[in-house]
């Protein structure tokens, strides 16, 4: 080998190079043509639940139930949804799963914050203890205490009520971990500084603390919304009536009607999706960041 | 008058505790206790301790058949959304770790069934697998009713949870991807290994720290599955999805058996703890390559 080249005169030399970065680009290009497609196919195939539904709620009923391939609407209509405003209550169940998440998210935000300054900025007997305590709650499943929950909810007489759908998730353990996970980058001089100028803690938390975890608020607002809007077991069992069911017990409601509201079912669907996607797209760079800064790291 | 002072800034400290140590209090210990409280008696119809029955409720469990019925159907359902969740965050992530045009978009989508509530996703199912009308039959030209067969049901249920799973596995997959050096790539290029030898040889164990997290992760996910069993089969048919929260939560709430329910609640209160403590132990101890 080592020869051969020494025998080719520099021209050649200089032409074969160019050959081969030539080659070399079009090897990439058919990869990342290659890459795409495999892309192409595997997103499909994985958002096709997503599309379907997409496509079924703006399919007439009877168009749906046929036996012949039906991916997409022959006749795309609206009615769907149209009926869906009509026959079920859905701008209510929309408001209570927007009341129920947007609570429970600026709830949470503020018991986790307050709750992780004290852990470490603080002095007091039993930090430790309370701590671990604390941790250990992350053990516990809610489907493991459900049953006691509600029956303690119902001696309260809150059934079907609002508090009871938020009370109960008005603080998580995770949230405390995470915003104490970000406080402990702090300096404690900080802190210090702020109390000699006469600050006084709470301000501290909301003028200095909390405008500087701005990402981690960001990341746990996002996280806990869609946790909130997306429950079922917890509302399912606790609301009643159609005044104070959420989006996703009042559209699994239609369930087992007749076959003719199939098409508005999923119509129902689609509309209840849609908040929490936008919310996980508009806020998904930031739940990414907040997800790997402190909890997991990989 | 400094011991007065004292006293104030530690109660200061508790004061920013109380509202998360309330909630805690009475919606998490507390009825834990309970549940454990209940799970030694039996009840009457309104959940009410009645009679001290010791251990008679676990006694009861451990010879029911329906118990180990719900045990093996929650252990084989966990086993597919674990790997059937963790194969498409995976093959996602494989996608996605090469910078091409287009890339965010692929990795939002992947991302995407995160944001999915296992309620809805049950509902867009139940029509997909509809016997006559569904898609799924529509494409593989089949003629079979998936969730009202005994054979086919528990595997539905379990790949819509791998499917619900497949988002956030994805992003802990891309950022394990994210942590191999490059370079170790270019080096196995030079010594001639091929695309399935980098990918054993190198990416599987490179993934290493994060899989084990991922896998207990899934695990305890799929313990707590309950929307998707509620909406598509209801337990069925017969008893070949009653995962273990839904044998829970029909004891309690149709059989009104509130002392067996509790009992089963301290059971999977068992398994998750331990879980999450290898969770715990996992991810501090981080397994280095």
């Amino acid at each position: 080998m080592k020869e051969d080249i020494m025998t080719l005169q520099p021209g050649e030399i200089e032409h074969l190079q160019r050959e081969a970065a030539a080659r070399a680009a079009r090897r990439r290009r058919t990869q990342k043509a290659l890459l795409i497609g495999l892309n192409l196919i595997f997103a499909f195939f994985l958002l096709l639940p997503l599309l379907y539904a997409l496509s079924v709620a703006f399919m007439p009923s009877s168009e749906l139930f046929t036996t012949e391939l039906n991916l997409l609407p022959k006749h795309p209509t609206l009615d769907n949804f149209r009926m869906a405003f009509q026959n079920i209550p859905i701008l209510r169940f929309i408001l209570n799963s927007f009341l129920m998440a947007g609570i429970i998210t600026i709830g949470q935000i503020i018991t986790c914050s307050i709750a992780a300054f004290s852990f470490s900025f603080l002095d007091f007997k039993g930090k430790q203890l309370i701590f671990m305590l604390v941790l250990a709650t992350m053990m516990v499943p809610g489907e493991a205490t459900i049953l006691s929950n509600y029956l303690t909810v119902s001696a309260l007489g809150w059934l079907d009520t609002y508090q009871v759908l938020i009370v109960p998730y008005l603080t998580s353990a995770m949230g405390i971990f995470l915003f104490r996970q970000f406080y402990s980058s702090f300096p404690i001089a900080l802190y210090e500084s702020a109390k000699i100028d006469g600050c006084s803690n709470f301000r501290f938390i909301f003028t200095i603390l909390i405008p500087l975890t701005k990402s981690a608020i960001g990341a746990m607002a996002v996280y806990t919304f869609i946790n909130a809007w997306n429950m079922y077991m917890w509302p399912l069992l606790v609301t009643g009536s159609n005044e104070m069911r959420t989006v996703q017990i009042g559209i699994s409601m239609l369930n087992s009607v007749d076959s003719q509201s199939v098409t508005m079912m999923i119509a129902g669907v689609v509309m209840i999706i849609i908040p929490s996607i936008s919310i996980f797209i508009f806020g998904q760079k930031q739940l990414i960041r907040g997800m790997f800064s402190g909890a997991v790291k990989g | 008058m400094k011991m007065m002072k004292k006293l104030q800034k530690m109660f200061g400290a508790y004061c920013y505790l109380l509202p998360s140590l309330l909630v805690f209090a009475v919606f998490l210990f507390y009825p834990f206790l309970k549940t454990i409280y209940l799970s030694l008696y039996k009840t009457n119809r309104m959940g009410q301790a009645k009679l001290f029955y010791g251990l008679g409720n676990y006694r009861d469990l451990l010879t029911s058949e329906a118990f180990y019925n719900s045990m093996a159907v929650t252990l084989i359902f966990v086993v597919i959304v674990v790997a059937g969740g963790m194969l498409l965050g995976l093959a996602a992530a494989l996608l996605c770790n090469r910078a091409f045009p287009g890339i965010r978009f692929f990795s939002t989508a992947y991302a995407l069934p995160m944001a999915i509530a296992s309620s809805s996703a049950a509902l867009i199912f139940k029509i997909m697998l509809h016997p006559s009308i569904g898609i799924v039959n529509k494409l593989l030209g089949t003629d079979i009713n998936w969730i009202n067969d005994e054979r086919f049901a528990l595997v539905c249920v379990a790949l819509l949870t791998a499917w619900l799973n497949s988002g956030i596995n994805f992003l802990y997959f891309s950022a394990g991807l994210s942590n191999i050096d490059e370079s170790i790539y270019e080096r196995a290029s030079v010594d001639g290994a091929t695309a399935v030898q980098k990918f054993f040889r190198l990416t599987l164990p490179g993934l290493s720290p994060i899989l084990f997290y991922t896998i207990v992760v899934n695990i305890i996910q799929a313990f707590q599955a309950f929307g998707q069993v509620k909406i598509l089969t209801e337990g069925g048919p017969g008893e070949a999805t009653n995962l273990i929260v839904y044998s829970i939560y029909r004891d309690a709430f149709f059989n009104y058996r509130f002392g067996s329910a509790a009992a089963q609640s301290v059971v999977l209160f068992f398994v998750i703890m331990l879980l999450t403590l290898l969770m715990f132990r996992v991810e501090k101890k981080g397994v280095k390559y």
